[in-house]
């Protein structure tokens, strides 16, 4: 890829010296990265700490509405995919709550800004799970569109993040396919399988391809991201990549993406694809989806409930440590 | 993204089992049956808690537990099946909860973190020996399927006892919840110990539970006292698990467990 | 300077930084991090979190908070002075190219 327009240098919120500032820049046009304690401009840091904290909020609300189905799942196998499937979920929230920290920010403060609503996670998260083929649109769909998103992220200039994503990458590729065969198996089956399965695909189609964000006109933030490497291709060209991937897998699944106007388009060698509705989009966003408040309500009570266990343990751990001390003082 | 690493293992499950030719005998059966709606029940429960552990890090060490017994459980259920042509989903979903022969402490609710961790304590312990026991089973599958358990429920003891540790030892407030969930789960630990009426006649191939109160009595209150709690002498409760009868508590988890796939009857997933 | 995600002591449960042999012969290499309330549970944290699928026979794991590193601001004096010693690397003796075994 060719180097983008140095937009860099002259950010007004850069302190940092000459040196630094030309060591930074360095590092990103020649491809290299960009490590914890190097210098590094605050608006980039920034930018960081909120795009990486809102991928692992997103990994963390993302586990409740698949959590909604493990205790109901119609196989025993199907139950254990999901438990591990939402499971590896809690791990890159980990993974990516770790990488944000070491930009300054603690997993408690990130967490204080999830429930106040200071910081997002991705809206795809706020739509209800109402049936079982659910969790094969959201492996299909969502997860199909997460990792579109998230492989070039593995390449990202900062470099905990893109060891973060490359390991989130490798877990995720079961993730996608066992949504794929849960689809497949509904419409192997009876009419109403097939049925529960388009009607969940009807229902998560849109909101799957809005997950890349704005489209690139409205996207101002993401411009800058591209000129630090830490996104490597627009919101727009990762969404026509998807479409372009989706229309031959519905056709194994025999299954119509809702969409009258998807069409290939010979002269663009891409799939042509009708207008989203952002207005929703953004309703949802600013806190007007199906499950907003519940989301982050549960998240909280978790939290909450769990307090008495983690001060518990802290304190056995002090006390635990203070008497080997004790011990080591009167051995010596 | 590499999709072609294909994961070679060579551990027992439930499809290598479904895979072979093996077929259970009758009593072999029957025996396996209740060992497998133990696992089952206590996976369900563990799955409950994902999402909701007190730290991130927990979900994850609960996820894994719940896994493993949730593999034992479909081992177990397969194997059974195979005596009467039937799957571990026809076994798992399509029983009433009188059929079902899961005893009563796994069927517990999780309460809070300290009511799961004393019904964890007390289940892994109990594992712990029973597997160690059936590895050496004169059924090859039994004794298979049990050798790979057996490692899995030791880091699951490992993992009860930690906690154990720091919830009694740690605050007023945890020491009074761990014992209260001790309190809680005492009651069914009678139970497991009671013969096993499925296990009566297969000398060599099933363990007799009572063999393993010994060793359950010899750990687990030493682990309680060690952790700054009191060992319950609250009576045991009536049991009969493996005759179908049950707490309160096993109706309404099948009914949310079998809900779906009863909705379907015949239709595979 | 301890490690980069080490929040001094903010947090309730402390930041530790996990490495894993992932298999015989190989040394241990950082995996990543996670919180623990003390050792003994860190690397039981570790070994759920980072070993779930077989990625390791062996983990260590050190308090964030333990680690010294060199500083940052210092990579001219301590990286500087092996350039130019060329040397050191069997690259450098070149007449010896086409004699075998050497």
């Amino acid at each position: 890829m060719a180097a983008p327009a140095k937009t860099t240098v002259d950010d007004a919120s850069s302190e940092g010296t000459a040196d630094q500032r030309r060591e930074f820049d360095r590092l990103i046009e020649a491809d290299m990265r960009v490590e914890p304690r190097d210098w590094m401009p605050e608006a980039y840091r920034k930018t960081l700490i909120r795009q990486i904290s809102q991928h692992a909020h997103s990994e963390i609300i993302g586990m409740q509405p698949e959590g909604n189905w493990i205790t109901r799942a119609p196989s025993l196998k199907r139950k254990a995919i999901l438990m591990a499937k939402v499971q590896d979920e809690a791990g890159h929230g980990l993974y990516l709550y770790s990488a944000a920290q070491t930009l300054g920010i603690d997993r408690e403060t990130m967490f204080e800004q999830l429930i106040t609503g200071a910081a997002k996670y991705s809206s795809i998260f706020n739509y209800t799970t109402p049936t079982w083929a659910d969790m094969g649109s959201i492996g299909w769909l969502v997860d199909g569109a997460a990792i579109c998103n998230q492989v070039p992220l593995c390449r990202a200039s900062y470099g905990p993040y893109g060891r973060a994503m490359t390991r989130i990458c490798k877990e995720e590729s079961f993730h996608q396919r066992q949504g794929f065969e849960i689809l497949l198996e509904l419409m192997r089956g009876t009419d109403a399988q097939k049925a529960m399965a388009q009607e969940s695909v009807n229902r998560w189609y849109a909101p799957a391809l809005m997950m890349f964000g704005p489209p690139d006109e409205d996207s101002p933030n993401s411009q800058r991201s591209m000129a630090w490497k830490i996104k490597r291709f627009s919101n727009d060209d990762l969404r026509q990549r998807f479409v372009d991937m989706l229309v031959p897998q519905a056709e194994v699944l025999g299954i119509t993406l809702p969409d009258p106007d998807l069409k290939w388009n010979e002269e663009r060698g891409h799939y042509d694809f009708g207008p989203l509705n952002w207005d929703e989009f953004y309703e949802v966003l600013s806190g007007r989806g199906q499950a907003n408040a519940v989301r982050v309500a549960r998240r909280k009570q978790a939290h909450e409930n769990g307090a008495w266990v983690r001060e518990a343990s802290r304190v056995y751990a002090d006390r635990e440590a203070a008497e080997r001390e004790t011990t080591q003082r009167m051995a010596s | 993204m590499n999709h072609s690493n294909h994961v070679v293992s060579t551990a027992i499950t439930a499809e290598s089992i479904a895979d072979s030719s093996v077929v259970a005998p009758e009593a072999v059966a029957q025996y396996a049956l209740g060992l497998g709606d133990d696992a089952l029940v206590l996976a369900h429960r563990l799955g409950e808690w994902i999402a909701n552990a007190p730290e991130l890090e927990e979900d994850v060490a609960l996820g894994n537990i719940g896994l493993d017994l949730l593999g034992h459980a479909r081992s177990l259920l397969t194997y059974a099946g195979t005596a009467w042509g039937q799957s571990e989903d026809d076994l798992a979903y399509f029983r009433g909860e009188p059929e079902f022969r899961s005893r009563q402490l796994f069927e517990q609710p999780g309460g809070d973190f300290a009511a799961t961790i004393a019904r964890q304590l007390i289940a892994s312990v109990y594992f712990a020996e029973l597997y160690r026991a059936l590895s050496l089973s004169t059924d090859p599958t039994l004794a298979a399927i049990a050798a790979k358990a057996v490692k899995e429920v030791d880091y699951h003891v490992d993992h009860s006892v930690q906690w154990l540790r720091r919830l009694g030892l740690g605050t007023d407030l945890s020491h009074e919840r761990m014992q209260r969930g001790l309190d809680l789960m005492w009651p069914f630990v009678g139970e497991l110990f009671q013969p096993d009426p499925f296990a009566t006649d297969l000398d060599g191939i099933a363990v007799d539970p009572e063999r393993l109160r010994l060793a359950f009595d010899s750990l687990v209150p030493r682990l309680i006292v060690d952790a700054g709690l009191t060992v319950p002498t609250m009576a045991a409760a009536q049991g009969g698990g493996r005759i179908g009868r049950h707490s309160e508590a096993l109706g309404p988890m099948l009914a949310e467990m079998q809900v779906l796939a009863r909705a379907h009857p015949g239709a595979t997933w | 300077m301890t490690s980069p995600g080490d929040s001094g002591g903010r947090e309730t449960w402390p930041l530790w930084e996990v490495f894993i042999r992932s298999s015989r012969g190989l040394s241990h290499v950082h995996a990543g991090s996670l919180h623990a309330p003390d050792e003994t549970m860190a690397v039981r944290n570790a070994r759920d979190l980072y070993t779930r699928r077989a990625e390791g026979v062996s983990i260590w794991v050190v308090r964030a908070s333990d680690i010294t590193s060199s500083d940052p601001d210092a990579k001219g004096e301590f990286f500087e002075s092996p350039q130019g010693k060329e040397y050191r690397h069997a690259t450098y003796y070149s007449e010896s190219e086409a004699v075998p075994h050497l």
